[in-house]
């Protein structure tokens, strides 16, 4: 419907044109056009050598290009460069600056663009000149709706003249198609075929505003990935990394799927039963990326794979289901890039320089993110080509004050679109140890506060009955616990009155023997001296009147195991002095050598159990 | 100098211990967390399997929208056209911990997707569980048994199959809640403090928060309060640790919209006020003991006992009564089959149809929880020795888990921290009786080997014989203070409770008890074999067997990996090439998935609370097409989503639950029946399965032009060739399956499609005619 409309539009809007007079803009005229339009893929490319001669008096520097209303829509992208003078190395010279312009007088259906040219020309003076114009969304499915098992034809509506505001001396039009399979093409004088081209013209003498329709349908089988939505998030980290995301509305923009899908048909004949659709899309990211994913809502899309050179990073991703006409899918693109590869620093300002459009070869409606570290400041953007833009603050990892965003929206973006841009923003070093720096008090001051807390007496009430026992009980706790200790040091002491009665038996020195005795003697004295006051304390003590009894009976265990030491030592060193080692003696110390091994042990027992308390 | 440093060693050893088993503690927390990432590592983070994308949906519902919206959510995605409230028949414990924990995240700036947070949701719960289960074994019976226990539940498969990352269930949170409340109930039972008592109160909510299984604690406890009480230990402690629980832990849990007054008013929970009447009535009795002389109190006892009969016998009818005249009519299916293992299968056919409800074989007692089987009774006779309160309460949860395990497979889960606590005594007192007789005897081993250098000292055979005894106690000083650390600490706990009397108690049977040195250092050889076959053992399980998200599935063959994604494929394609109000039925096992991953509107889903509806969907899908097609579109249904595996051989498909729908196809509507679809008993598809089988829609959605992959239509899961090969869709139109067929989804075919005539109806329900018409009402409730 809407390119019968259109073909009636333009049949009438051609008459428009050659019944207006239409007005001389200047007095150039094309000597030569040579246009090729490429409709290999879905994305259409019209590159059109131009010569053009200056045949007026006057100096001319400006030239107007001139599409259809219908074309003008539609186009992404348009550059110029004039092919003067550098010979070969067209591609490098520098793109003319075009603008869109209005003249007087000239109907609405038209659009112009005007290029400024390099220098103005003056009377017969000439120049080249190379437009490239894209075109997106201008491949018109037809029929609209096919089922699985057609293929896709398309089509496409150009003019085979070039619609120009000037007098066009000559010209040629080629369109290269994917395939020689053309439904039909309209057919004019000096129209033919060959291969998988269709050339049109040469054309000569032709006026100003000619326009002749023509009209392609072709088969094209190409896959239309279409992304509706595309947010490219680059945020940057100084840490050492460049993360991007991508999250990718992808539809399939070609002619719309009928009737059901049957695996059974795809998997049997997938090139014929299934032509028109595609199945993977490969994504050509930077070399060095790392960390690459592909996940959707629901988790990672296992049908995936990735190459890595030193040149280049191709990861090659599948939908999860084949891509039919008008189906749908979403998916994130994720991978790292290092920092050094893409922020570079030049007076006192740091700069992000990173390729805008999408890595996947399509047509998108882009909306593009960049986030900034927290703290940078003075943010300016220079971008090739006009887009929307605006910031806003993004929070992330223990930010505070939130990360400045630059957001840049450009509708209509093209794969020559995948240009670089820079972002330029100053931002402090120091800043960057913000968050470990956060990360460290926070846990500093956690173990301060804990700290804190467990040597802090945080009773409400100081004289509530549980509070003062259980300051007594702490008091109790400590005295037993000196207690303890006085215990294990009269052991020592005892240990050490064995060990010199060992050494008597070795070396036979008597005096050195009852040196230590005496000494031991009256360590065991003093300790004796230390240990009342804390056994007064204990008896008087409510809280301790379990622990009394136990601390008791130790203290006259101990007084025991003391004395039967005591006397075993006397008599094993009379013994010695005497000389006298009788099997009475022996029998003697036998016995009392028992007696202090349980006695010994039932210390010991106490001594574990009051360590307890 | 040397005294001064002994006693340093002494305290200093006692901080080491403490720092120990902290970091000990730290590392099992590490270790149960870790050990559940096989499922991230090996294939992703993502939901598994069924309820946890239903958890998930739930969790994202409530940080997107709030609380407020949450409790009043109406889900109109699901049981369509009835709708689900959610707010007030989900447990919301999980939802809320895992919304509460993004929420701190987030708030923090941390930027973790909801899902993530889901995903290790689990595994965090499960370190908190490690350690609750440390402490409530130290509760019982010490430390060194609390990190066992701890270590051994840190990796307990039986706890991993529901608590691996991913495994975004109510278990997950649900086990940890169930030792927490048991371990405060054990502390408050030990303390008598008030403050454990409340505590216990708000983990009992919580737990009620999380899982219908709190009706296990609500058991267990007065269970064993009435243990006490009969085995006389009756105290104020246990008045203390039981009374606040019934009335707090009552009023909370009515605060749950899912339980409310059901808290009350079913009859899984009279057992605890029964019991609560009871130790008043007790305590009372205590009460005037104490008051009155031994004489009165024989006088108030023949009293009492007279009135107290007549009280009981009324309140039993009382009970009764209640029990008769509750909205359940008694208890619960569930519950019911737990009392009765063949209840389910006889009435509840739904109940049956899971196999987590099925009562497990002997293997999976070996699977889940592997050694533990054969600790476990070496525990409960430790246990006993000494019995105290707190081992009687062990002994009775492993006692009554192990009942419930045998019940049903899900409650595996119960038993697993019982196992894993007794097996932890068991080792515990284990190793510390083996060194204690190796501590024993090492002196004498070294008597053995050095007298050497005293002999040549000197011939004097008194001095000599002295000196030998004296080396001897100095050896034993000596080992005793190298290898002090354990046994001492072992004792220390021991008599925290019990208080000193178990301690002597301890340290005499520390002398009987001494194994020959040998066979004790051969049975610690031996105890560490088991526990590192334990650790082998559940380090594969929660590697190969457990950690399979189910929605992803792998196998390895010649080259390499291979990677079946068809659920999500067929998510994908549902959620994004549909529009947004499409119904899609499909049998209740993916209805959560549906609505969580393709966000379309379900008939039913894994919620079964209205079996009609259910039978509805089965009786659709064993109807011939005419049939299922009314049915379906009476239902608004645009979509039918089947599950096949008889391309690449998944044995969970629709054709081996198909009896499942058949059964409660069967249970509403009479007219489907179990042996139309059964040849001599033997449900086959092959060409000896009956007509009715052969015809119904599941038949025929499955097995849709599958004859042409292979030309003989061979089924990989049944291992035969179907019975009907060539046919077509009269009602129903292909729209999509997935790569390998795993998923098949169906359009309804517009009505101006179908072919109409009365003949083709009359042979679609070939019934006695006078009954046709009462048929057509009933196999459509929807007209």
């Amino acid at each position: 419907m809407e390119t019968r409309f259109a073909l009636f539009f333009f049949f009438f809007f051609f008459l428009l044109i050659a019944l207006l007079s239409t007005p001389v803009f200047s007095d150039l005229v094309i000597t030569k056009v040579d246009r090729k339009i490429d409709l290999t893929s879905h994305i259409v490319r019209i590159s059109s050598s131009l010569k053009v001669e200056n045949a007026g008096p006057d100096v001319v520097s400006q030239l107007l290009l001139t599409f259809p209303e219908y074309q003008a829509k539609k186009l992404a992208y348009l550059t110029a460069s004039s092919a003067e003078g550098k010979g070969k190395s067209k591609g490098s010279s520098a793109n003319l600056p075009v603008e869109v312009v209005q003249p007087e007088g000239v109907p609405p259906a038209l659009t112009f663009y005007s290029v400024s040219l390099p220098r103005g020309l003056g009377k017969g003076e000439s120049l080249n000149l190379d437009v490239f114009a894209v075109l997106t969304h201008s491949l018109q499915p037809f029929p609209e709706e096919i089922t699985q098992a057609d293929v896709q034809l398309v089509l496409f509506q150009d003019s085979a003249h070039y619609l120009s505001p000037y007098e066009v001396k000559a010209q040629v039009l080629s369109i290269k198609l994917p395939s020689p399979r053309v439904e039909s093409f309209t057919k004019i004088q000096n129209t033919k075929l060959v291969d998988s081209e269709i050339k049109y013209g040469p054309y000569e003498n032709l006026p100003a505003f000619s326009y002749s329709p023509i009209i392609v349908h072709y088969e094209n089988n190409r896959p239309f990935a279409v992304a509706t939505e595309l947010l490219r998030e680059i945020e940057i980290s100084h840490w050492g990394n460049v993360q991007i995301t991508e999250h990718y509305k992808l539809e399939h923009g070609g002619a719309r799927t009928k009737g059901g899908f049957s695996r059974i048909d795809y998997q049997a004949r997938p090139n014929v039963r299934g032509a028109s659709s595609f199945r993977r899309l490969i994504v050509k990211l930077p070399p060095r990326a790392h960390s690459v994913y592909y996940r959707d809502e629901i988790g990672n899309v296992s049908t995936s794979h990735l190459w890595a050179d030193s040149r280049k990073t191709e990861l090659e991703i599948e939908p999860r289901y084949p891509m039919f006409g008008g189906w749908k899918t979403f998916f994130t693109v994720g991978y790292g890039l290092p920092l050094h590869d893409y922020l570079f620093e030049s007076d006192g300002k740091r700069f992000l320089n990173v390729s805008f459009g999408s890595p996947i070869a399509e047509v998108v409606v882009d909306n593009l993110l960049v986030v900034l570290p927290e703290g940078s400041k003075d943010i300016s953007v220079s971008v090739p080509f006009s887009v929307k833009q605006w910031e806003e603050v993004k929070y992330s990892h223990l930010d505070i004050s939130g990360r400045p965003v630059v957001v840049l929206e450009k509708k209509n973006a093209v794969p020559e679109h995948n240009s670089h841009f820079q972002v330029y923003y100053k931002f402090n070093s120091f800043s960057m140890l913000r968050e470990p720096l956060m990360l460290i008090s926070g846990f500093f001051f956690l173990f301060v506060s804990c700290i804190i807390y467990m040597h802090a007496d945080l009773s409400i009430s100081k004289s509530s009955a549980s509070y003062l026992a259980k300051l007594q009980w702490y008091e109790v706790q400590a005295t037993v616990q000196k207690l303890h200790e006085i215990m294990v040091r009269c052991l020592t002491v005892h240990d050490k009155l064995e060990a010199s009665l060992r050494d008597l038996s070795r070396t036979g020195d008597v005096q050195a023997c009852k040196a230590m005795r005496k000494a031991a003697d009256s360590l065991l004295k003093d300790l004796s001296k230390d240990l009342k006051p804390l056994l007064v304390f204990l008896q008087s003590s409510l809280q301790a009147a379990q622990i009394y009894q136990k601390v008791e009976e130790l203290v006259v265990k101990e007084k025991e195991l003391q004395e039967k030491l005591m006397s075993k030592h006397t008599m094993v060193v009379d013994a010695y002095e005497k000389k006298s080692a009788g099997r009475e003696l022996e029998n003697r110390i036998a016995a009392l050598q028992q007696k202090l091994t349980t006695l010994r042990q039932e210390v010991d027992d106490l001594i574990d159990v009051i360590d307890e308390i | 100098m040397a005294e001064m440093e002994n006693a340093k060693g002494s305290t200093l050893r006692y901080a080491c211990g403490n720092v120990l088993s902290f970091f000990i503690l730290i590392l099992i927390g590490v270790l149960a967390f870790s050990i559940r990432l096989f499922s991230v590592i090996k294939y992703e983070s993502v939901i598994h399997e069924f309820d946890p994308y239903f958890n998930y949906r739930v969790t994202q519902f409530l940080t997107k929208n709030g609380i407020y919206d949450f409790w009043n959510w109406f889900d109109d995605r699901t049981w369509y056209p009835l709708g689900r409230v959610i707010g007030g028949t989900v447990y919301p414990g999980l939802t809320l911990t895992a919304g509460s924990l993004w929420w701190l995240l987030n708030s923090l700036n941390i930027p973790l997707s909801v899902e993530t947070v889901c995903v290790f949701t689990a595994p965090i719960f499960s370190a908190y569980a490690a350690w609750a289960t440390y402490l409530l074994t130290k509760e019982v019976k010490g430390t060194g048994a609390g990190l066992t226990a701890a270590v051994l539940l840190a990796m307990v498969p039986s706890y991993i199959s529901r608590s691996v990352a991913g495994s975004y269930d109510n278990e997950a949170v649900a086990i940890f809640a169930l030792i927490f409340t048991f371990y405060l109930y054990i502390k408050t039972l030990n303390t008598g403090s008030l403050f454990y008592a409340t505590l216990n109160a708000l983990a009992y909510f919580y737990m009620v928060c999380s899982w219908g299984g709190y009706t296990f604690i609500i058991n267990l406890i007065p269970m064993h309060v009435l243990l006490c009480i009969v085995t006389g230990r009756y105290s104020s402690r246990l008045y203390i640790a039981y009374a606040p629980l019934v009335v707090l832990g009552t009023l909370l849990a009515a605060l749950v919209p899912v339980v409310g007054f059901n808290a009350v008013m079913t009859s899984e929970h009279f057992a605890s006020f029964l019991v609560f009447i009871i130790l008043h009535v007790v305590a009372l009795v205590y009460y005037i003991k104490g008051i009155l002389s031994p004489k009165m109190f024989k006088v108030a006892v023949t009293l009492v006992v007279a009135v107290g009969v007549v009280v009981c016998c009324a309140m039993m009818a009382v009970l009764v009564a209640l029990v008769a005249s509750s909205p359940t009519k008694g208890w619960s299916g569930r519950s019911l089959s737990l009392l009765d293992p063949t209840y389910a299968s006889k009435y509840i056919p739904i109940i049956a149809s899971v196999s987590e409800h099925q009562p497990p074989t002997w293997p999976s007692y070996f699977m889940d929880i592997n050694v533990l089987a054969f600790l476990v009774p070496a525990g409960i006779i430790s246990c006993f020795l000494p019995l105290s309160d707190a081992s009687s309460f062990v002994v009775l949860y492993i006692v009554t888990s192990v009942y419930f395990s045998g019940v049903m497979v899900r409650l595996m889960l119960v038993l697993a921290p019982a196992a894993c606590i007794m097996s932890g005594i068991a080792l515990s007192e284990a190793f510390s009786v083996f060194t204690r007789s190796i501590k024993f005897q090492m002196p004498k081993l070294l008597d053995d080997s050095d007298p050497v250098p005293g002999d040549i000292a000197s011939a004097n055979s008194v001095v000599q014989s002295n000196q030998a005894k004296v080396e001897k106690h100095s050896a034993v000083d000596k080992s005793e203070g190298t290898l002090k650390e354990r046994p001492q600490k072992k004792s220390k706990k021991k008599e925290k409770e019990p208080l000193e009397k178990a301690s002597i108690k301890s340290q005499i049977e520390k002398k009987l008890l001494v194994l020959p040195l040998e066979s004790s250092v051969l049975a610690i050889l031996l105890l560490v074999l088991l526990g590192a076959f334990y650790v082998v053992h559940c380090v594969w399980a929660a590697a190969e067997a457990y950690s399979a998200p189910s929605i992803v599935l792998t196998s390895h063959n010649h080259d390499g990996l291979h990677v079946f994604d068809d659920f999500r494929e067929a998510y994908a394609w549902l959620s994004h090439n549909t529009e947004v109000d499409d119904k899609v039925a499909s049998w209740w096992d993916y209805g959560y998935q549906t609505t969580a991953m393709a966000n379309r509107t379900v008939i039913v889903d894994n919620n079964t609370w209205n079996n009609t509806h259910i039978a509805t969907v089965g009786t659709a899908m064993s109807s011939p097409e005419k049939a299922a097609w009314e049915i379906f579109n009476s239902l608004d249904v645009k979509y039918v989503l089947v599950v096949f595996g008889g391309l690449v051989g998944y044995p969970s498909d629709d054709i081996n639950k198909f009896l499942w729908m058949v059964r409660i196809g069967g249970g509403v509507f009479p007219h489907i029946k179990e042996p139309d679809y059964l040849r001599d008993g033997q449900y086959r598809i092959d060409s000896q399965a009956t007509p009715t089988m052969l015809n119904c829609l599941m038949y025929k959605l499955s097995y849709y032009r599958f004859v042409e992959t292979d030309g003989k239509g061979f089924d990989r899961v049944r291992r035969t060739e179907i019975g009907k090969k060539y046919f077509k869709l009269s009602h129903f139109e292909e729209v999509f399956t997935t790569h390998h067929w795993m998923v098949r989804i169906y359009k309804l075919k517009p009505p101006k499609n179908r072919i109409r005539g009365k003949t083709k109806k009359s042979k679609s329900s070939p019934k006695t005619s006078a009954s046709k018409k009462d048929d057509r009402v009933k196999k459509n409730p929807w007209r």
